[in-house]
């Protein structure tokens, strides 16, 4: 299995296509950097609305490095799927349409550990991704713009976690991050199992992502009641859930505490399952599969 | 159920004589590399191999041949777990290989059609990668020598995708022959190659036989290659197997395939399947042919005038390949030049 997996790890990281990630994800934090570096303080204004006018608002500490990464971490999560999908779809169907996956498949390695070996080697991909994008969105954020308090805007109020409360907060939202992209990959995994070109699974991927979010999004109540609690993208956002600080009967927040840890834990345990269930497919398809390519 | 001579043996004497006849046992078992029984593969129906049953023996450099679409590839994949068979059952080295098929994987080389590999990884990477997942570990000296054998030690370092077909095929090679396999499985191996690599591919197959004691299973629909390298052939034909043996058999006067064009091919062979003539008809749709011996077509001319069978024309194939024409399902597109 060691050996299958280090084989599955030199095959994506000796593929160009790995690093277009990297490079794209680098792309766009470093132009999110210069814009709020640039023009955070018109940003941070129109954010904060009427608020501004009520009170004094230090934009200068509010525009810091953890709050930096959060801004990115916002906006950057929803397409890192994307990314992973590029990767994730084309590890199977590629190997089919390149024709090495007969070859592949005919050494003495059982199919089910082809399987695994390829989904722990995405999960070794999304890790060194999501690690990059942690180096780089938190500690090049904390290099440039320094180290406060974070506020973070929750419905119609705003909390605000002490500098010295929030690393771990990233570690684990990164963790939570990680689980979710694992899912991705498993549907990556599913769709590119049945399919012999790469093309296929990816946009299927994306479109599957596309689709779960918007109905999770809607406000419509039969969706609300009977589809919504069975997508995954229900629960892809519950990273955030680390950065909602739990509050006092002052409404004081309170250190090292979180709103609502249970919604979190939920959140990792229907992302645990959705994962158990779509590598279990995976390797039942591909057990079952006659290669034909 | 099928069983393996040399099991059906060894549960026979073994309540007997104890252990006394272990030598005997392991010869019978031992000799038969594949032993393949009652093999069938249905696709959405279609039966792309029908019973089809064959032996390969240690050594056989053994030739499939059949026109595209005969079911060669899809046997093959057999052979390598990639395809699971419908119905029948595949030994090889005496042991059945979906329930061995590590252990009987480990000692198997295979070039199945394309030698297609990683063609973003250098040839020396692919040929560690193979190596690895066919239970081996090689120092680079050793996977060096490899490829110096094939003649690429000098683009060890390059990218597949730079080769030519010529050099992919010999890195195929020396990814079938890295982990010392007993059985070699090559599937369309000189498609895509020009005139010399074919010559090429002929001799190393030759080699491995004859230098190296290996076993060679070769498909191709290309006779003239087959004739060339293989000391065992099996012609099939939709799926079926139609004929079995040594090209010498084959081609041995006494085994001629007689070809009896009437006009009513199939009133003709109802009435002959009532004569001696009954064991040498040969099953084929529409046509009406027979093995036996060149010698006789006199006396089947002779028992047709008999019979009052209207005769058109007799033709004794010569030629393996008028042979092998003869008996795989007429599927010419276009009609040969004559003068």
């Amino acid at each position: 299995m060691w050996n299958l997996l280090q084989i599955e790890l030199l095959k994506i990281f000796r593929k160009p296509r790995t690093y277009l990630a990297f490079a794209i994800i680098a792309a766009f934090i470093f132009l999110i950097q210069l814009g709020l570096l640039v023009n955070g303080r018109d940003l941070m204004k129109f954010m904060m609305g009427s608020l501004d006018e009520s009170m004094d608002i230090e934009y200068k500490k509010l525009i810091n490095g953890y709050w930096v990464c959060y801004f990115i971490l916002n906006l950057l999560l929803i397409h890192v799927p994307i990314l992973v999908a590029l990767v994730a779809g084309d590890i199977v169907s590629g190997e089919a349409g390149m024709g090495t996956l007969r070859l592949l498949s005919a050494k003495p390695v059982s199919r089910t550990q082809i399987i695994l070996a390829k989904y722990f080697a995405i999960a070794a991909y999304v890790f060194v991704l999501l690690l990059w994008i942690a180096v780089i969105s938190l500690a090049v954020s904390l290099a440039v713009f320094g180290v406060n308090d974070l506020v973070v805007a929750k419905e119609k109020y705003y909390l605000l976690i002490e500098s010295s409360d929030i690393l771990w907060r990233y570690f684990c939202a990164f963790g939570f991050a990680f689980i979710a992209m694992m899912v991705v990959s498993a549907i990556s995994l599913l769709l590119s199992s049945l399919s012999e070109n790469s093309i296929g699974p990816i946009v299927a991927t994306v479109g599957i992502i596309i689709v779960c979010t918007l109905v999770s999004e809607m406000e419509i109540p039969i969706y609300q009641k009977y589809i919504k609690p069975y997508l995954f993208t229900t629960y892809m956002l519950g990273w955030k859930g680390f950065f909602y600080i739990g509050a006092d009967a002052d409404n004081q927040t309170i250190k090292g505490s979180l709103e609502n840890l249970p919604a979190i834990l939920k959140s990792i345990a229907a992302l645990l399952v959705y994962i158990v269930l779509l590598v279990s497919a995976s390797i039942y398809i591909f057990r079952k599969k006659d290669i034909l390519s | 159920m099928h069983l393996d001579y040399g099991q059906a043996l060894w549960q026979i004497i073994t309540p007997f004589f104890g252990l006394s006849f272990l030598p005997l046992t392991i010869f019978f078992c031992m000799s038969s590399i594949i032993r393949v029984s009652n093999l069938s593969k249905i696709f959405n129906e279609i039966k792309a191999v029908d019973d089809l049953s064959f032996t390969v023996e240690e050594g056989d450099v053994y030739g499939f041949l059949g026109q595209n679409g005969a079911g060669k590839s899809t046997t093959i994949r057999m052979l390598l777990t990639l395809v699971k068979p419908s119905n029948g059952r595949i030994l090889i080295f005496g042991k059945d290989l979906y329930s061995n098929r590590k252990e009987i994987l480990q000692q198997v080389g295979a070039i199945i059609e394309k030698p297609d590999l990683y063609k973003y990884l250098s040839a020396y990477d692919n040929l560690r990668i193979f190596a690895k997942l066919s239970g081996v570990n090689p120092r680079r000296e050793l996977l060096m020598k490899q490829l110096e054998m094939v003649g690429l030690a000098s683009r060890a370092g390059s990218k597949v995708k730079t080769f030519s077909q010529g050099m992919k095929q010999r890195l195929g090679i020396a990814v079938a022959l890295v982990h010392d396999p007993r059985l070699i499985i090559l599937d369309e191996p000189t498609n895509g190659l020009d005139p010399q690599g074919i010559a090429d591919m002929r001799n190393l197959v030759i080699q491995l036989s004859k230098e190296m004691g290996k076993t060679v299973v070769v498909s191709s629909h290309l006779l003239s290659e087959i004739e060339l390298m293989a000391n065992r052939i099996l012609i099939i034909d939709k799926g079926k197997k139609i004929v079995e043996g040594s090209a010498t058999e084959l081609l041995d006067p006494a085994k001629t395939i007689v070809q009896v064009d009437t006009t009513d091919n199939q009133a003709a062979k109802s009435k002959l399947i009532q004569t001696r003539w009954a064991p040498f008809l040969l099953q084929s749709e529409g046509l009406l042919r027979l093995q036996m011996n060149k010698a006789d077509i006199p006396y089947l001319a002779g028992e047709l005038v008999n019979l009052a069978i209207p005769v058109l024309s007799i033709q004794p194939r010569h030629s393996l390949e008028d042979y092998f024409l003869s008996l795989t399902t007429p599927n010419r597109h276009v009609e040969p030049l004559t003068n």
